[in-house]
């Protein structure tokens, strides 16, 4: 139990205070121009891709499907401008994979209004009815995971969902689009839960966010409903205070089981973005077509939060915000968790949260020294899962990987990063942990 | 442009080895100094020769391994420091070069160096000298002698491989009044008097160089707690245990056995505890194990003490608290968050 006294906000236990560089958080959102060429793929979500149905050489409009749901686990496509199909085919994606993708040519001289939308009667749906057209949406899990949010949303009759977490904590440093959605989009956001609420049966929804967004927590609590259905909860600002684990265990005090998924303790997450784009594209029956995303970090001019097409060149998104030529790491998502991309062609897709731009400066930082690991035991101290990184680092140098996952659950590790960041010999301890349950995961399949 | 392509997390915090270990050596600087200042030439000879034996050890060891230098990462330092402060103000200065050699040859760098070794160096010297010249290392110089920043005590120029140097006279000369040349644990064990309390805390009692101050070592502690240098925890532990243990003694032992006071601000248990005790790879990583640890150390230190041939015990007691780090963190692996049992609603 929590004596009221000490403890201000919600949180979890262990954990890091990285320095957050949130100073984008108080910039409202803008609008990013439409590049020439927007690259599209086909598969932007967990689950099957989407199947294309535009030829080269059409013409597009603003919101036309070009891809429809492959089945349930999968979602559709949306134009995200009006112009011409100019190829389809395999394109480089973030990851480094090639897949196919739909290139289209923008109209310059368009308006680039919405073209297509079908208003839909949110009441008069029933549940099933409901979770379709949120699938016509084609929204993913919109803070990275990008699981289709209707398959997330649809429960099985056997599981009771008795709580919606609302995932605002937004802990990633640098990152500040679920803030500005938070402050700027709100009633959309609480439109948002409600449908989700309606999907998944849920009965109430708590909205979890970071106290260091006083300004988003005061924005929504100026709109809940008076039935005390959906409520806000400051949580202390620590990192990873957003995984699932954490902010599950922090506002309920309820620990998903190990190997297990949330609707086992009977509790929905989703993200606030998610939630805020449901509640706007849901009503108007609208595609995704665009996502707000922040653009940070010392190697950028213009740092901020925009609001980008889905297919935007990360070249040209770069260029809008006036990138530096001493950008040498360009990272996705956040800096704890997100990937480096080997080339400026990929581009931005219904999971993009983030685009961090960072110099040479940072490197050097980095090119550090090496030591045997001293067992300070720090990386314990941190772990948000409570294992043994400094165990499974000294049995990774060995290669003992079926140990690391049988003895020290290296499988409950979601590479969150904390105890890489602490080290003090500086071990890669979250890429050998990936390497290890890459060669456990393709023994198990051999 | 060309890319970098790293994996994540992308950012790290500003902790590093060099720099722990440097704030380590920061910390004992004070207790050098006091040290040098209670015993003068001897103890500043002593705390020189067998740091930089440490030092040379260290090095002339990684050039036979073709390794980089080590000695940057200021643990070879530490334990030169460490080491000098354990040993006698008067011991002879080839016994400690001797003791530093072994402290990181055998007790470091045969393991495999900083981070391999499974006993703390400085104690593995320790000890070596300890079986080697049992006299030298209980032979014992008074605190704040008037002529110590002028005069050698004589001992500590011993000639190597020589029986040491006679200090009698040079005692007589330099004291008030009677120094009897034993510790306040051997002074109980043989003479059951119990020294003050205010002459333990400030260092006038006669001891190892840099063990005589407790107020000094707490201070110096804390400093490396306060900016999480070290972990807490170990030194809390080893103190407390022996507390109890001496309290419980105490209680239903009555006048046989020593009064609390002495127990924890000598031989060395308060510089053990905080500076020996927590060595971070000799010491355990889970958090349940560092207690145990502790009290193990806090324990065997007050068993040795009543039980055993010595009158001291805090270096064998380390000793076996390393030697049980293995097992003990394998034992005391923590609940897997998620495992925990679900209470029934």
């Amino acid at each position: 139990m929590r004596l009221p006294f000490f403890h201000r906000a919600a949180t979890f236990e262990h954990g890091i205070h990285p320095v957050y560089h949130k100073e984008t958080g108080s910039l409202p959102i803008k609008r990013l121009p439409f590049a020439p060429r927007l690259i599209v793929p086909l598969s932007q979500h967990i689950g099957k891709a989407a199947v294309c149905c535009v030829s080269v050489g059409e013409e597009v409009r603003r919101g036309q499907v070009i891809a429809t749901a492959d089945g349930f686990v999968s979602l559709p496509v949306h134009a995200p401008a009006t112009g011409v199909v100019e190829a389809i085919g395999v394109m480089l994606a973030a990851n480094g994979k090639m897949v196919d993708s739909i290139t289209i040519r923008v109209y310059e001289a368009d308006s680039q209004e919405v073209q297509v939308r079908a208003p839909l009667d949110i009441e008069s749906l029933d549940k099933k009815e409901l979770l379709a057209a949120i699938q016509q949406t084609g929204i993913a899990g919109l803070g990275g995971a990008t699981f289709p949010a209707h398959v997330k949303l649809s429960v099985p009759p056997e599981t009771v969902i008795d709580t919606l977490v609302v995932n605002g904590a937004e802990c990633e440093p640098f990152l500040t689009c679920d803030h500005r959605i938070m402050v700027e989009r709100t009633q959309d956001l609480l439109r948002g839960i409600r449908y989700a609420m309606k999907a998944s049966g849920a009965p109430r929804a708590i909205i979890g966010v970071e106290d260091n967004k006083p300004d988003a927590i005061a924005a929504i609590q100026a709109l809940l409903p008076a039935d005390g259905t959906i409520t806000v909860q400051a949580l202390e600002t620590k990192y990873p205070q957003g995984a699932e684990d954490t902010i599950i265990y922090a506002l309920l005090g309820r620990e998903i089981p190990a190997g297990s998924r949330p609707a086992a303790i009977g509790v929905l997450m989703n993200n606030v973005m998610t939630l805020a784009y449901l509640g706007r594209l849901l009503p108007a029956g609208e595609g995704m077509i665009e996502r707000v995303l922040t653009v940070a970090g010392p190697g950028v001019e213009k740092p901020g939060n925009y609001i980008v097409p889905i297919g935007t060149p990360l070249r040209f998104l770069l260029e809008q915000v006036g990138a530096r030529g001493s950008a040498k790491e360009i990272i996705l998502g956040g800096p704890m968790m997100g990937m480096t991309i080997s080339s400026l062609d990929v581009p931005v897709t219904k999971g993009t949260s983030g685009v961090l731009a960072f110099g040479a400066e940072k490197l050097e930082q980095e090119a550090r020294r090496t030591y045997a690991c001293i067992k300070c035991g720090e990386c314990l101290s941190v772990c948000p899962k409570f294992l043994n990184p400094s165990q499974l680092g000294l049995l990774a140098a060995k290669r003992e990987y079926a140990e690391m996952a049988e003895l020290y659950n290296l499988d409950r590790c979601f590479e969150c990063g904390c105890c890489s960041y602490v080290c003090p010999s500086h071990i890669p301890l979250v890429q050998q942990f990936r390497i290890a349950k890459a060669v456990n995961r393709e023994k198990a399949s051999a | 442009m060309s890319m970098e392509l790293r994996t994540s997390p992308h950012l790290v915090s500003d902790r590093s080895v060099e720099r722990i270990m440097k704030h380590v050596v920061l910390a004992l600087l004070p207790v050098c100094t006091f040290s040098v200042w209670q015993y003068g030439l001897s103890a500043l000879a002593l705390l020189i020769v067998v740091t930089t034996t440490c030092l040379a050890t260290e090095r002339f060891l990684n050039r036979a391994a073709k390794q980089a230098s080590t000695l940057n990462d200021w643990s070879a330092t530490i334990t030169g420091l460490l080491l000098a402060l354990t040993l006698p103000p008067a011991f002879p200065l080839w016994m400690g070069a001797v003791a530093g050699f072994v402290a990181i040859a055998i007790g470091k760098a045969l393991f495999g160096g900083l981070g391999h070794n499974v006993f703390n160096p400085a104690l593995i010297g320790r000890a070596f000298v300890q079986a080697s010249f049992p006299v030298a290392i209980t032979t014992w110089a008074p605190p704040f002698a008037v002529h110590r920043f002028s005069e050698f005590i004589p001992s500590t120029l011993t000639l190597p491989f020589m029986i040491p140097n006679d200090n009698a006279a040079w005692i007589a000369a330099a004291t008030v009044d009677g120094f009897t040349g034993a510790t306040p644990l051997a002074r109980w064990k043989y003479e059951h008097f119990v020294y003050p309390v205010q002459d333990m805390l400030t260092g006038a009692a006669s001891a190892s160089s840099g063990e005589t101050s407790a107020i000094l070592l707490l201070l110096c502690g804390l400093y490396l707690a306060a900016r999480k240098f070290m972990d807490w925890r170990i030194p809390v532990a080893v103190i407390g245990s022996a507390v109890l243990v001496a309290w419980a003694f105490r209680l239903y032992g009555g006048e046989a056995f020593p009064p609390i006071h002495l127990v924890v601000l000598s031989g060395g248990l308060v510089l053990g505890a905080l500076f020996m005790a927590t060595d971070m790879a000799t010491s355990p990583v889970t958090p349940l194990g560092v207690w145990i640890y502790g009290a193990v150390i806090g324990v065997v230190t007050v068993m040795i003490r009543y039980f055993g041939g010595l009158t001291e015990g805090v270096m064998y007691a380390i000793l076996l608290g390393n030697a049980l780090t293995p097992l003990i963190d394998k034992y005391t692996q923590p609940r897997v968050f998620g495992t925990r049992q679900q209470r029934k609603s």
